[in-house]
């Protein structure tokens, strides 16, 4: 194409949003550093130096060679400084309530959160959920121990570009000993009238002996291009622990990344699952460190792609105690000229003994047209342990589609128990019993295609219920 | 009372290389270092024919233009390309027509080695070419296979020979700039051996090729090129050793194999080239790109390689599994013990429908080593039905060694299925307690375990290797290790 | 053959075996029974050498030799053979390559000369043949993939093939049917000696219907609480270890 005059750094576009960002940093470090101690101002300039050296990551680079984000950067973006929330109809956009999923809704419109005057139940016991921007100028300890520390930007281009940007997002923090009995939903919508470029920034805190229940759903509202660069640090002080679930239901146009640093002190406990079921471009790079004795912890996906769509998933699992456990499951299907890429990358430290550490993707195509590219990565430098990992690719299997047809079933409809039985395997892993049902709900309304277009929030689909064939006990299979 | 296991484990590990001794032998080299003129010089030495020289010389720009891939997990000082040379022969008076001809001093390495030619010749009937320093000194047993059509002769013979066979097939498998290290080889490459299986011929003996690196500051870089015709079956060996010397050594040789329409090759390895001393220092580096095709329906080829030597291999022997229904397989065991670095493992790429591919690796680490099993399955569109199973096991002996698993897996069509599977572990306490149990020791223990673990791709080696890869695993890893 | 004398042994802190006292003359066959967690399968590993166990007290001297001091090959050699409970696998190792060189360690240390191939295997084969077990188990790698009385077959078949002078059971009946309990009995009978001895080590009364005891045991909370004749087992079938723990509150 003529148009693609502009090489940034391996990547050929007709806009050149890295000088763009460049730009635009110098033009509001002010405002941007307004409320910073001298050490964030620095990780910012250190930041912004970073992604100038390294730019927008391009598939020359061994982490990024199955993704490319060519064409998703290819477009005109405005970049939202300040929330914009003039013409929007709140009520409207956030219709999120799930019937009987009971929890405490976050909102963010176009990376930046958006006060709705809920409070917590648990407020006056020390909880907090409010804005990133909030908690630079109230929580300035929480902000100095913990910003940046877990998200490194020295290797990561658009880790480095969200540090130097970043403003708004969620904040939460749980004190000591504090079990938080709502489950907090964050609830990430995309809403504008052209193609945005976002950037929210997160911190979860987790105080000693805590836990806390996270639903992050991603969703668009409409059908402009949206470019999310999302980053979450995640700290679980010792013996907390944090329940987790990605919900990502995106447009076709949208190319979302989420970078999720966790940090695991001793006898933490993580449970993360990525649930992805539609969107352009996803890639969800999970960094999880063990860095206690004891600490554990699981790191679940599941997605369902299709069409033209993409899905990357990246997992390090960084054994850097002795006495850890971790367990990774990844399972996808993928459809039409979808293509996936799964990445785990599991490093035992030289110290780390006695870690126990497995890793698995699993992977099913249904088209000739369907790519999938997994990479599952053992590193070890501790003997005394327990490392095992294991990939497939494969099909339905045949010999349970000869089971089921025998049985009287359809072809097309045991290809869909198999595909769903071949799903629910992370699906039954959800501990929050209404959110696994309406996840289960909305697999099997993926498998049925009827969810390919996302008009609503994940958790708000009002497609009506249809009777359908999954009622057969697939215990029994 | 106990002895302390890392004691023993360092005891265990601590064995010495048996095979670096020097043989005095009077050489005929290349001028140091690389230029055109090198390339011209080897050429010329070997009276080439000028397609020959174009091709070195291709290769050697292209070469020139390259660089070192660093994507392995190893670590080295930069190698000076213009401090080796490139070209070593032992010098000849005249034309060796018979075993009795050869240079005693010779005679007596390859009886240090254990595998003399005279024996080899008289009792296990294998055929030798033997490549000391780039070129072949002697190949046994022509004439008995002469008769069956094979051609068995060093690759400078062939290129006089059969000039039209190696024209036809050099370079079709492993393009002169596939790599770095190709790129070199094809520049420079000295001898090595060639083989041709014609139609239907089940070559009656193993054809076996001994490599060794004699001279110092010498590189090696033999080719070897082995075509099985439609309906063939040969089962090829390759064993090295290099003497003991401070200073590292380069070897990048490259191997290639074309299986025509039901032609199977099995090719095996017992690699043992000089690993460096126990702090590290000397040893050879072992850049090797070996790759076969199966080019025409129902082939079969089959890598089988036990790596203990060199101070780094790089290495990935592969099958391009072009034809429908061919097979490719690969088999490895390597040790890494003090400070030698392993990145190796295979890549199998299936083109052709209903293809079938295996790799079981066994690595096995000590010291302070690093060994990486990286491997790539892929299955492209047109490769429906095909299959692939992996199995990458690592064994940890000793808590400063790194054992690392890389696998790439790439589909491309819905009806084929890969599996990967790999563990991680060390032999474990009630292992050694039930053998110590048994009046074992520890020592002899771990090299029961440690064979055991490794008895899935030591079955796979013919007979005469199978006896000299155990030896060999003992010696890397100590003298009762077997 | 084996003198025990005021035995304590701890693992973590915990102690385990509180002073056991215990003499095993020549050709006798000992019984030791007790619930499950009192210190059974404890004795048998510290008897064989297992480096898990902190002794605080106590020694044990067998044939003149004090036991503690030496590894735990050492103790094999000497002719000390343990069956386990749980035999672990060794994947790849064939049987036949594991007995040799068993075999020839112990001989080694002896000062003997390796056993010729021949001999060794004949003396495979005729073990075989005594104790019926099927010629495939043989060529099999160690314990792998075996079924749980295979696995007990397997120990019975090594304690022959080594002819140890004190042999010790470790709950070799548990997981058997009647018809490898059988097995595993005779080949223990046939291998009963004037000069070697048994150290049965079993929960269940069942096992000494066919093996039967010169003495049997009660172990009970580290302690050798009750020795006496078989008529001992019979009683504690009956009465149940309650009995036991009732008398000894």
């Amino acid at each position: 194409m003529e148009m693609k005059g502009i090489i940034m750094d391996g990547i050929s576009t007709s806009f050149n949003i890295k000088d763009t960002l460049l730009k635009l940093f110098d033009d509001n470090i002010g405002s941007l550093s307004e409320k910073d101690t001298p050490e964030i101002a620095e990780m910012r300039r250190k930041a912004i130096a970073v992604f100038a050296r390294q730019g927008f990551p391009h598939t020359k680079l061994e982490k990024w060679r199955n993704t490319d984000l060519s064409k998703v950067l290819n477009h005109d973006f405005s970049f939202p400084m300040e929330p914009q929330t003039q013409d929007v109809n709140f009520e409207e956009i956030f219709r999120c309530d799930v019937p009987g999923f009971d929890t405490h809704m976050i909102s963010q419109l176009n990376g930046c959160f958006i006060d709705r005057g809920k409070t917590l139940l648990q407020a006056n016991t020390g909880v907090i959920a409010c804005s990133m921007a909030e908690a630079f100028i109230r929580h300035k300890d929480h902000i100095i121990n913990h910003f940046g520390k877990y998200a490194s930007i020295s290797d990561n281009g658009l880790t480095a570009l969200n540090t130097a940007f970043a403003r708004d997002g969620v904040f939460i923090y749980v004190p000591d000993n504090t079990e938080v009995e709502e489950i907090i939903q964050v609830v990430n919508l995309i809403h504008s009238e052209g193609d945005i470029f976002v950037q929210p920034r997160n911190l979860v805190i987790l105080g000693r002996n805590s836990s806390l229940k996270l639903v992050q759903c991603d969703d668009s509202v409409d059908d402009n291009t949206g470019f999310i660069n999302s980053v979450t640090e995640v700290v679980l002080s010792e013996g907390s622990r944090l329940d987790h679930y990605k919900l990502q239901n995106k447009n076709n146009r949208s190319a979302l990344i989420n970078n999720i640093y966790f940090h695991l002190e001793a006898g933490a406990n993580l449970s993360t699952n990525a649930i992805s079921l539609n969107g352009g471009l996803i890639r969800n790079e999970a960094n999880v460190k063990l860095n206690g004795r004891g600490a554990h912890a699981d790191i679940l996906g599941v997605y369902l792609m299709d069409r033209n769509q993409h899905i990357d998933n990246q997992v390090f699992v960084d054994h850097a105690q002795p006495d850890c456990t971790s367990n990774e499951l990844f399972k996808g299907i993928l459809d039409d000229q979808a293509s996936g890429v799964f990445n785990g990358h599991i490093l035992v430290r030289q110290d780390a003994q006695r870690t126990n550490a497995y890793q698995n993707n699993k992977n099913i195509l249904i088209s000739d047209k369907a790519v999938i590219d997994t990479r599952p990565f053992l590193e070890i430098y501790a003997d005394d342990v327990k490392c095992s990992h294991g990939a497939t690719v494969g099909q339905l299997d045949s010999e349970a589609m000869f089971y089921l047809r025998s049985r009287g079933i359809s072809m097309e409809n045991a290809r869909m128990l198999l595909m769903y039985a071949f799903a629910a395997e992370i699906v039954n892993r959800i501990s929050i019993p209404r959110l696994k049902q309406r996840i289960d709900d909305l697999v099997k309304k993926r498998l049925r295609g009827e969810l390919s277009i996302c008009e609503q929030c994940v958790l708000h689909c009002s497609t009506k219920e249809q009777k359908v064939v999954f009622d057969i006990d697939m215990s029994k299979v | 009372m106990e002895k302390d296991p890392n004691n023993i484990l360092d005891e265990v590990t601590q064995g010495e290389y048996k095979y670096g001794f020097y043989t005095d032998i009077e050489m005929d080299t290349a001028p140091m270092g690389l230029s055109e003129d090198t390339v011209r010089f080897i050429s010329a030495k070997k009276n080439e024919p000028e397609w020959l020289l174009q091709y070195r010389l291709d290769a050697y720009r292209k070469w020139l233009v390259m660089t070192e891939p660093t994507w392995a997990h190893i670590h080295h000082a930069p190698i000076n390309y213009q401090d080796i040379f490139y070209y070593a022969a032992p010098k000849r008076k005249k034309e060796l027509t018979n075993l009795d001809e050869v240079d005693p001093e010779l005679i007596e390495t390859f009886n240090k080695l254990g595998i003399s030619l005279e024996e080899q010749k008289r009792l296990t009937g294998v055929a030798v070419d033997a490549v000391i320093d780039s070129v072949s000194v002697k190949t046994t047993f022509t004439e008995t296979l002469e008769k069956q059509g094979i051609i068995f002769c060093s690759f400078s013979e062939a290129v006089q020979k059969v000039p039209e066979l190696v024209k036809q097939y050099l370079g079709t498998v492993v393009p002169s700039d596939d790599n770095y290290f190709a790129a070199l080889n094809s520049a420079v490459f000295s001898d090595g051996s060639f083989c041709y299986i014609p139609k239907g011929v089940r070559c009656p003996i193993e054809l076996s090729t001994y490599f060794r690196i004699n001279a110092a500051n010498t590189g090696q870089f033999e080719r070897t090129l082995i075509i099985g015709d439609e309906g063939s079956y040969v089962s090829y060996m390759e064993g090295c050793t290099a003497p003991m010397r401070d200073e590292n050594q380069l070897h990048a040789a490259i191997v290639e194999i074309i299986a025509l329409k039901d032609a199977q090759v099995k090719y095996s390895t017992v690699q043992n080239w000089y690993p460096g001393n126990k702090k590290g220092e000397g040893g050879i580096y072992n850049f090797v790109t070996k790759r076969g095709i199966c080019k025409g329906n129902n082939s079969k080829i089959s890598w089988t390689q036990v790596e203990t030597g060199s101070a780094i291999t790089w290495k990935y022997p592969s099958v391009v599994l072009m034809g429908d229904n061919s097979v490719g397989e690969f088999y490895s065991v390597a040790v890494t013990n003090n400070f030698q670095q392993a990145d190796t493992g295979s890549k199998m790429i299936h083109l052709g429908k209903n293809t079938k591919s295996t790799i079981i690796s066994k690595g096995i680490s000590a010291g302070q080593s690093s060994n990486s099993y990286r491997g790539l399955v892929k299955m492209t569109k047109r490769a429906e039905n095909s299959r692939n199973f992996s199995q990458c096991d690592s064994l940890l002996l000793g808590d400063r060694c790194g054992a690392h698993t890389f696998p790439y897996i790439k589909t491309e069509n819905k009806t084929s299925i890969v599996e990967h599977e790999a563990t991680t572990s060390k032999i474990s306490d009630d292992q050694l307690f039930y053998c110590n149990q048994r009046g074992i020791s520890t020592e002899s223990a771990i090299g029961l375990i440690v064979n055991g673990y490794a008895r899935e791709v030591l079955k796979q080696l013919p007979m005469e290797f199978a006896v000299e890869a155990q030896k060999l695993l003992s010696i890397s890893l100590e003298g009762s290790v077997g | 053959m084996l003198s025990i004398k005021n035995l304590r042994v701890s693992i973590s802190g915990k102690e385990i075996l509180r002073g056991i006292n215990l003499e095993v003359k020549p050709g006798e066959v000992h019984a030791i029974m007790g619930p499950n967690g009192t210190g059974k399968s404890t004795l048998a590993s510290v008897i064989s050498g297992r480096d898990i166990y902190d002794i605080t007290e106590g020694e044990i001297i067998f044939k003149g030799k004090n036991l503690l001091e030496m590894s735990i090959e050492d103790r094999a050699s000497e002719g000390i053979f343990l069956g386990f409970q749980y035999p672990v696998e060794i994947p790849g190792v064939s049987i036949t390559n594991f007995m040799r060189t068993a075999i020839n360690e112990q001989r080694k240390y002896h000062g003997l000369d390796p056993m010729p191939a021949s001999e060794f295997l004949a003396k495979m084969e005729e073990k075989k043949q005594m104790l019926e077990i099927q010629a495939k188990l043989a060529n099999r790698s160690v314990n792998e993939g075996f079924s749980g009385g295979e696995k007990k077959k397997n120990e019975i078949f090594q304690m022959a093939m080594l002819d140890p002078d004190l042999a010790i059971l470790d709950e070799t009946d548990s997981g058997l049917d009647i018809d490898a309990l059988k097995i595993v009995a005779n080949g223990v009978n046939k291998l009963r000696k004037p000069d070697n001895s048994f150290l049965v080590i079993t929960h269940y009364q069942r096992l000494l219907d066919y093996i039967v005891p010169d003495i049997v045991h009660v172990l009970f909370d580290g302690r050798i609480v009750r020795s006496g004749g078989k008529e001992l087992a019979v009683e504690l079938e009956e009465k149940g270890y309650e009995w036991i723990k009732a008398e000894m509150d």
